[in-house]
């Protein structure tokens, strides 16, 4: 990071240490397999409508539960749906709700944590409350939740959020309770910067490392979590394919049909094991002193 | 000690509190009435008014309140509307179950991850390391029920070598108890075993590089003496540190692996709960699992101040 705030403001500067962040990332294996893992779901969730062979919607009361061959390369459902074409759609859903999740905890666990570490005063209650929310089970809370409000994509997120934030809050408020004794951010006060201003610009701005890192493995859990929820039966609700709901729909037919749920979860694990890998990288990439691999 | 203790536990009354108002308000996440959520539409007005007077939502939320705390702090968790049974007794009738699951996973995962964990950080850069490594990530990576049904499918329907569910308490038949326990143990400590492998390496890693290790190493002291003396008990604190998380995410491991296996445990009883909007099972089993984490967290931090006598100051 000391790389960044030397030559802050100076265009060539930045071009160059954006050029060294570049070589940095490109030194670290993980984040080029975990990246590209990554990517490559996403582009194909991304394409489904071209790339998927059928529509996963389609019923074939003729093809139910074929075995995986040249016609289904991943077999049938029990409804003679196209197990191949549901995975790419069902990977559009899940990374939508792992995307949205990564993106309500990024926004919880920033204002959160921030104003916890920043204001004193605020961070004993603001505290106390996460540690509450994190005695129940993560997972149990989300089946509560989500159950309770009603299943539906947006309840679902709403529940993965509540699940995933305070683990989060914390660890902005770790590395702000840091940054906030920095010198440049006494300097910034001494120049007469706001409360705000110092929050936002120096704070914040110094805390994302660790930040981007956790929200890789939210991204990650909230995909693991989505398919316990779908399990359980409180997901988000079908026809429409996610990993999770495919699983449970072929949960019946697990002897005579174990591709409709061995599929499905093959694709869970690439996604969760691209985001760990990347997740793992970039927290050797940006913070040297976290890592945890060789 | 005793006044690190005292403290210590101070500073769980707060969090007690906001666990406690957390599980009571469960009930009012529902849209809607509660009572007419848990019957079906076919329910006349006075069964409704009468389930609402029974979970008293028919009265105004102090009072509610009131009489939750009440109940609570002379130990009573109330009644479930669907089982007709106290919620207290229901849960400690199949605590055994989860406790037997998180109590075997835990084990497999801390013995199997921190000799796998010394393993990569004193074989480090080999093969041996990336195996381990990379194994301990796809770990982390499967999702636990889906390798649940997997293993089923393989064991149990296929090999036929396990039973598929059910659950044999360890008194009956020490045997029948492995055979049942086998599968959901292993499935549920896998994730953690990955986890605790990392935090060994990581852990022991740091140590292997510190100058006591050099000197234990040139007193002409074995090598596996070294390790097991000098490294070891010094890369405690964080793998103790992660034992402490996971005994919190074992037993939401278990509410899911409990479902797969059909275990009749805690988690199930609270899942079922939850499904047929059975309120004060949910409020009860909530309090429960959050009592047993606080204490769980509690019991590790005492345990760190025991082993480590900075921590106390």
């Amino acid at each position: 990071m000391t790389a960044f705030a030397n030559v802050a403001g100076r265009a060539s500067g930045w071009i160059h240490a954006g050029g060294r962040l570049m070589q940095r990332i490109a030194e670290h294996r993980a984040i080029v397999i975990g990246g590209g893992l990554v990517l490559a779901v996403a582009l194909v969730a991304l394409g489904a409508d071209f790339i998927a062979p059928q529509d996963p919607l389609h019923n074939d009361f003729r093809a139910r539960l074929l075995p995986p061959g040249a016609a289904h390369w991943f077999g049938t459902d029990h409804f003679g749906r196209d197990i191949l074409s549901r995975v790419i759609f069902g990977g559009r859903l899940s990374l939508e709700i792992g995307l949205l999740v990564g993106v309500m905890t990024g926004i919880f666990g920033t204002l959160i944590g921030g104003l916890a570490g920043y204001f004193r005063a605020l961070d004993n209650p603001i505290m106390r409350l996460m540690d509450a929310l994190m005695a129940f089970p993560a997972i149990l809370l989300a089946i509560t939740v989500s159950a309770t409000l009603g299943a539906s994509m947006t309840n679902v997120v709403i529940a993965l959020s509540i699940a995933t934030t305070p683990h989060t809050a914390r660890i902005v408020r770790a590395s702000v309770l840091v940054v906030r004794e920095m010198q440049y951010v006494e300097a910034a006060r001494a120049l007469g910067a706001s409360d705000l201003r110092i929050l936002v610009r120096h704070v914040l701005a110094n805390s994302l490392a660790p930040l981007i890192v956790r929200l890789t493995f939210v991204f990650a859990t909230a995909i693991l979590a989505e398919a316990v929820l779908s399990y359980i039966g409180v997901g988000p609700p079908p026809p429409a394919p996610s990993f999770g709901n495919i699983i449970a729909n072929g949960r019946d037919f697990m002897v005579e049909a174990p591709w409709v749920t061995i599929f499905p979860g093959l694709a869970i694990i690439a996604c969760v094991l691209g985001l760990n890998l990347l997740g793992d990288g970039l927290r050797d990439a940006l913070d040297p002193r976290m890592k945890i691999g060789p | 000690m005793l006044k690190y203790l005292l403290r210590r536990m101070a500073a769980t009354i707060p969090v007690l509190l906001l666990v406690s108002l957390m599980s009571f308000a469960v009930i009012w996440l529902v849209p809607g009435d509660p009572a007419a959520a848990f019957l079906d539409s076919s329910a006349s007005p006075e069964q409704v008014a009468r389930l609402r007077h029974e979970l008293g939502v028919d009265q105004p939320l102090p009072v509610q309140m009131v009489e939750w705390y009440g109940r609570i702090l002379s130990g009573n968790l109330g009644e479930s509307i669907l089982l007709r049974r106290s919620v207290g007794a229901a849960l400690l009738e199949r605590l055994p179950v989860t406790l037997s699951l998180a109590g075997l996973a835990l084990i497999l995962a801390v013995v199997f991850g921190i000799a796998a964990g010394i393993l990569a950080a004193i074989r480090r850069g080999t093969l041996a390391d990336q195996s381990i490594m990379t194994l301990a990530l796809l770990g982390l990576s499967v999702p636990d029920f889906w390798l649940g049904l997997v293993l089923i499918v393989v064991f149990a329907v296929g090999l036929g070598w396990l039973p598929s569910g059910g659950f044999v308490p360890i008194t009956q038949s020490v045997t029948g108890w492995l055979a049942t326990m086998a599968m959901p143990a292993l499935t549920l400590a896998l994730v953690q075993m990955g986890f605790i492998a990392r935090m060994t390496r990581s852990a022991m890693l740091d140590v292997l590089h510190q100058d006591f290790m050099r000197t234990a190493d040139a007193k002409g002291l074995s090598y596996r003496f070294v390790i097991m003396r000098h490294g070891l008990p010094n890369a405690m604190m964080p793998i103790l540190t992660v034992i402490g998380i996971i005994a919190g995410s074992l037993l939401g491991g278990a509410v899911v692996v409990e479902q797969v296996f059909s275990l009749p445990g805690v988690g199930r009883l609270i899942i079922g709960a939850i499904m047929s909007r059975d309120f004060p099972v949910i409020q009860g089993g909530l309090l429960f699992l959050g009592l047993i984490y606080l204490v769980i967290n509690l019991a590790v931090d005492l345990l760190y101040a025991a082993v480590d006598p900075r921590i106390r100051l």
